[in-house]
Parts: C-alpha cells; sequence; structure tokens
C-alpha cells in the first residue's frame, strides 16, 4: 500500500520576506489581498471580538517576521467551508495576518459558536515564520467558557499543565472585546502544537 | 515526479475515506529543529506535538473563489510592469497539485513569490546590494484547473546571500502557497531548479532527511512547457497531504 503513495511534498520555511505577496495590501503593497485580519463587516452576526497577541521566541525576543491564519465557524457554528460558502460574503471565517509592522498579529473576528454539542468554540491556527521549516497548528480556546473546554475532547488531550497555553483571555475596555493569546515557540510556557 | 509514478489500479477508491486525511508525513517533511538553519534553534517547537483526532476543524477549508484573481495574477512578467519589460530569462512553470494518490486537486489557490533574476525581492526590508527592477514585482497567483494544473509565466530568480553561516547563498528558488481541500493539508514550500550546485550547501533544502521527498521540490526542465522564442520551461508537481484511504488487504 505505502509503495503506490506518492510522497508529500516537504514543507519548507515562509522566510522573511514573503508578505508583498500574501499580505499585500495590509503590508502596503499594490495587490489585492485574497484574505486579510479584517473578516468581519459591521453587520456579521455574533458578538464582535478582536484577537491579537505577540510571538517570543527562546529568547524571549519578539518574532516579527511571521504570519498568522486563523479558520473559524461563524457565530452559529457553522464552517463556511468550499462546500458551504458565505451566502452574502462577508464573513468567510478565514483571517490572515502579518507581524512585521505592528510585531504582533491581530483579528477583527466574530467569536465562533461550538461546531456541535461536547465541542468548545475554539479558533484554529497556524503559525509560518522565518526559521520554521514546517508549520505549526494551535487552537485558541476561550477564558470564559471553561465550562465548555473541560468538556472538549481535544482540549482534554492537552496535558493539564500545558492547558493555559492556548486559552485566550478576554479583556473588556470601551465596549470592544478583545481577546489576548501570546504564542511561546519554545520554554517553560511553549505553547501546546498539535499534530494535526 | 515521474521517476515515482503511482499505479492508480492498485488503490481501491471505494476505501478511500473523504472525512478523514493522511496524516502529516513527518519523513517527507523537516524537523522544526534543524541546527544548520540557525534560526530553528530558537524558534521552532520543542515539545512533543500533541495528537488530534481531525474534526471539521481540521477537514474544511474555505474556497477562495476565481473572482479574486485578477487577469495577470498568473504572469509576473507582466503583473509589475511600470514602464518596460522585467530584465532576466523568462521561464514558464507548470505542475499539478496532486494527493498522494494522484488525484488532482481541483480549485484549489495557488500563490508564488520570488526574488527578481539578480537575487533581490521588491520587498521593504530586504537589504541585497542587488538592483531592485523597477518592471518586476515577483508575487502572483491562479487557481488549478479541472485537472489540477497551475500555469505561471515569471522570469528565472537569482540566487541571493542569507546570513545563516559564512558565504551563505540560497539556491535559486520560487516560494509556493497552497491550500489542498483542508485546513490539515496546507503547505508553504520551495521550488528549486535542476542543476544548482548550491543546493548541496543549503540547509534549508537539506533539512528532508528523505531523498526522494527532498529532491521532489526541484523541478525538471521542460520542453513542453517551454515557449518557442518566449520562455524556458519547468515542471514541478506539489504533492499534498489528502482523504485517506484504508490499507488494503495483501
Ligand atoms: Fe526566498
Amino acid at each position: 500500500m505505502m509503495s503506490n503513495k506518492l510522497k508529500q511534498t516537504p514543507s519548507q520555511t515562509v522566510g522573511p520576506f514573503f508578505s508583498y505577496a500574501l499580505t499585500p495590501e495590509q503590508s502596503g503593497y499594490n495587490l489585492k489581498s485574497i484574505a486579510s485580519p479584517d473578516m468581519r463587516a459591521d453587520d456579521t452576526p455574533g458578538e464582535h471580538i478582536n484577537l491579537s497577541g505577540k510571538i517570543y521566541d527562546g529568547n524571549g525576543e519578539i518574532v516579527s517576521d511571521a504570519m498568522i491564519e486563523i479558520w473559524q465557524t461563524d457565530a452559529d457554528g457553522n464552517y463556511l467551508d468550499r462546500d458551504t460558502p458565505p451566502m452574502d460574503g462577508t464573513f468567510t471565517g478565514f483571517g490572515r495576518c502579518d507581524c512585521e509592522i505592528k510585531k504582533e498579529f491581530y483579528f477583527n473576528t466574530v467569536k465562533p459558536g461550538p461546531i456541535e454539542e461536547g465541542h468548545a468554540p475554539h479558533i484554529n491556527m497556524i503559525v509560518f515564520m522565518r526559521g520554521m521549516l514546517t508549520h505549526a497548528y494551535t487552537r485558541i480556546y476561550f477564558s470564559d467558557e471553561s465550562d465548555a473546554n473541560e468538556k472538549d475532547a481535544v482540549f482534554k488531550s492537552v496535558p493539564t499543565e500545558r492547558r493555559h497555553t492556548i486559552i485566550a483571555n478576554r479583556v473588556e475596555e470601551d465596549n470592544i472585546v478583545t481577546y489576548q493569546f501570546d504564542l511561546h515557540m519554545q520554554g517553560d510556557n511553549e505553547t501546546v502544537f498539535f499534530d494535526v | 515526479m515521474s521517476d515515482h509514478k503511482i499505479d492508480t489500479h492498485k488503490i481501491d477508491t471505494h476505501k478511500i475515506d473523504t472525512h478523514k486525511i493522511d496524516k502529516r508525513d513527518w519523513d517527507a517533511h523537516p524537523p522544526y529543529v534543524y541546527p544548520d538553519y540557525k534560526s530553528t534553534t530558537f524558534r521552532g517547537p520543542t515539545k512533543p506535538l500533541v495528537p488530534i483526532a481531525h474534526t471539521l476543524s481540521e477537514l474544511t477549508i474555505p474556497a477562495f473563489g476565481h473572482e479574486q484573481i485578477q487577469e495577470f495574477d498568473n504572469d509576473l512578467t507582466i503583473n509589475g510592469r511600470v514602464d518596460g519589460e522585467p530584465q532576466g530569462e523568462r521561464i514558464q512553470v507548470s505542475g499539478r497539485v496532486l494527493d498522494e494518490y494522484g488525484r488532482p486537486q481541483i480549485g484549489t489557490l495557488v500563490e508564488i513569490w520570488q526574488a527578481n533574476a539578480a537575487g533581490r525581492y521588491i520587498h521593504k526590508t530586504d537589504q541585497h546590494d542587488a538592483p531592485i527592477d523597477p518592471n518586476f514585482f515577483g508575487g502572483g497567483r491562479c487557481v488549478t484547473d479541472e485537472n489540477g494544473r497551475y500555469t505561471f509565466l515569471s522570469i528565472k530568480p537569482g540566487a541571493y546571500p542569507w546570513g545563516n553561516h559564512h558565504n551563505a547563498w540560497r539556491p535559486n528558488h520560487i516560494h509556493f502557497s497552497l491550500f489542498g481541500m483542508s485546513f490539515a493539508s496546507r503547505l508553504v514550500t520551495q521550488m528549486y531548479f535542476p542543476g544548482d550546485p548550491l543546493l548541496a550547501l543549503d540547509p534549508i533544502f537539506n533539512a528532508t532527511a528523505d531523498k526522494i521527498a527532498r529532491e521532489s521540490l526541484v523541478s525538471k526542465f521542460s520542453q513542453k512547457y517551454s515557449i518557442p522564442n518566449i520562455a524556458l520551461g519547468y515542471e514541478f508537481d506539489i504533492v499534498l497531504r489528502g482523504p485517506a484511504a484504508t490499507p488494503m488487504e495483501a
């Protein structure tokens, strides 16, 4: 069986110079972006939230030549995927952010709903950067969903002492809800990455 | 990719489960920490990855439609023109995006970016002391057709120095970004050119231990995709993770 499968094409680093092609509008280049950090419109249903965080390397330095992609359900818990694209085109659930200018990632989105009973709401994240040969997957769970988190099979599969690394902290200020989620590539608080 | 063609007759398509996706083949992918590529030692995760049973979160992906692609997005010899033609050797790069069973990945977005013929990126922080080409942008994209094929017209990128070690030069390469059919099949990679002497010295290329996988990153010169009097052809197929097949009885 194995012998007649093709070998997966190896991953290679995104390198430092991707933003003019992958996040051009956000980074000030003259090309239309296919995805951006601004994922919602004013009238997108659901609770409007911001998500932001910094990325720290093993020396505690902030990583800025990185790109973050997120993929999430809408407020009702639906993935607007290839088979069920959004009706109005305002919210796809996919966001992409270059960290170069602000030295952090930031998204304007809506709080996702759970995909089904027993699953906690979460945002799926991919981390790309210079100095990583292969991208890394993580999930963002929410600090105000601890009951749901405790029932979520993926969340529960993470060793207890590492679960705090995949919980975003809810901060409310001037009627704006921001979830804070820093990534630690290495060290005692190394973010949990999944073998997706 | 012709040197490891698969025999599709040996695959029982009834046993392919579209609700599952094949595992990431860690023999085919470089490790997170590979000391010859210095930055990996303080940027790559070091703790074991946590296994995950796939849910809709991993098995879905948004559609990126043709409506987002503009007319010359796959022609890098045109899309950056200001007052003339870009400098350098014109190339046509074409290939198929397949899953591990050789099935074409149709309608999937392919994004590329690269240095100009002198080895300089248009990116604002590229400090390499080589000329910017005012008529070359170096970024493009397209959506694969009904055969899973993509095609770009471009300029052969130059090699450029980097700070990894003394006298380090990256081999000529084009960066590729692909989505495939699910969040799990996401891939960012690089395409290289045949016969490049820098490949043997490049820690990024050499980080993949498996020889067949590693060499699949090198495109093949192609008469078929050469355009007479215009461009030299290179063919580069890409294999993504796809729906899983249940192993057959021997
Ligand atoms: Fe490069």
